[in-house]
């Protein structure tokens, strides 16, 4: 920015180590850019399903279908995942690779407890419900959306598992710095499109 | 090859307990269950629970990426405030849009 006198390398130089090449500055914005396209992709399936909801055929309906329970102990994993996910990025900026580490893995055991949970979900609602995916729009909707965020969050952790890989070989440098910043930032985003998914599906699936 | 090498200019950050995620963390749980409390336990009528739960889902998307995703930060943040603005923008317009159009098809 123009107020600035000073150039953008010699700003690098006092900003965190995932910053302080031009590669790694360059990469994260560009993540940036990518986790906008993303809320795109979503937008758009939020906007199918959200037409489709009330499109039920001979299927349930959300209220039918929906139990706030297991509901309630994903977004509780997940917001939980998302909290030691920044105890993890703290203890990047600290140079601690152990404790970045322990953290991840925490994230990740969570991130695993969550998918399980949104498997039996899955699982629970088209198996034992009699409620596949062909039966209805708004069947349709609901499991390409939550899929399209499950499959997100499975990317998600072999992502993370390949930085704790890097991490454990080579310690905090500016390149695993930067691979694990961005990792954090994905596992954020993905918490904030479930916070979407709750209220959006789920509690207005309830009201409605 | 890219050039990996240890850092030693950058200030570490302090030691302590971590209040921002802290904080982070119980007022993403309290949004949460307020947003159920509000959806199933008062009986509003349907569009005020409906905008009320959206508005509590924006705040606490607000609160993730303020508190939790370093959205101020990098040499120029300018540069993804105005990418993350726009994928908003079209977001919302997506979102809206359909809900809006599709609204006298149905």
């Amino acid at each position: 920015m123009a107020a600035s006198s000073l150039s953008d390398s010699d700003k690098r130089k006092n900003m965190p180590l995932e910053y302080t090449t031009e590669e790694g500055d360059l990469r994260i914005v560009g993540f940036w850019i990518f986790m906008a396209s993303d809320l795109v992709l979503f937008s758009t399936l939020f906007a199918t399903y959200l037409i489709l909801q009330g499109s039920i055929g001979n299927g349930p309906s959300a209220k039918d279908l929906f139990e706030i329970g297991p509901v309630m102990a994903e977004t509780i994993v997940l917001l939980v995942s998302s909290f030691t996910c920044g105890l993890g990025t703290l203890e990047l900026r600290r140079h601690n690779t152990k404790g970045l580490i322990f953290w991840f893995v925490v994230t990740l055991i969570l991130g695993l407890i969550f998918l399980g949970l949104e498997i039996n979900e899955f699982y629970v609602y088209s198996v034992q419900e009699g409620a596949p995916i062909h039966l209805s729009a708004f069947l349709s909707g609901f499991y390409i959306l939550l899929g399209t965020h499950g499959a997100h969050v499975t990317l998600g952790i072999f992502w993370v598992i390949c930085i704790v890989i890097q991490l454990a070989q080579r310690g905090v440098t500016p390149v695993t710095a930067r691979k694990a910043f961005m990792a954090g930032l994905y596992w954020h985003f993905l918490d904030v499109v479930w916070i979407f998914i709750y209220t959006a599906v789920y509690l207005t699936g309830m009201v409605i | 090859m890219i050039k990996e090498y240890k850092n030693t200019a950058v200030k570490p950050e302090p030691k302590g307990f971590p209040w921002k995620q802290v904080v982070g963390l119980f007022l993403s749980l309290a949004l949460t269950f307020l947003a159920l409390w509000v959806a199933l336990g008062l009986s509003l009528p349907v569009p005020i629970t409906l905008t009320v739960i959206v508005g509590l889902a924006i705040i606490q998307a607000l609160i993730q990426l303020f508190m939790f995703m370093h959205f101020t930060e990098g040499t120029d943040p300018s540069h993804q405030m105005m990418g993350i603005a726009f994928g908003l923008f079209v977001a919302f317009a997506m979102v809206a849009g359909t809900l809006w159009i599709m609204a006298f098809m149905l």
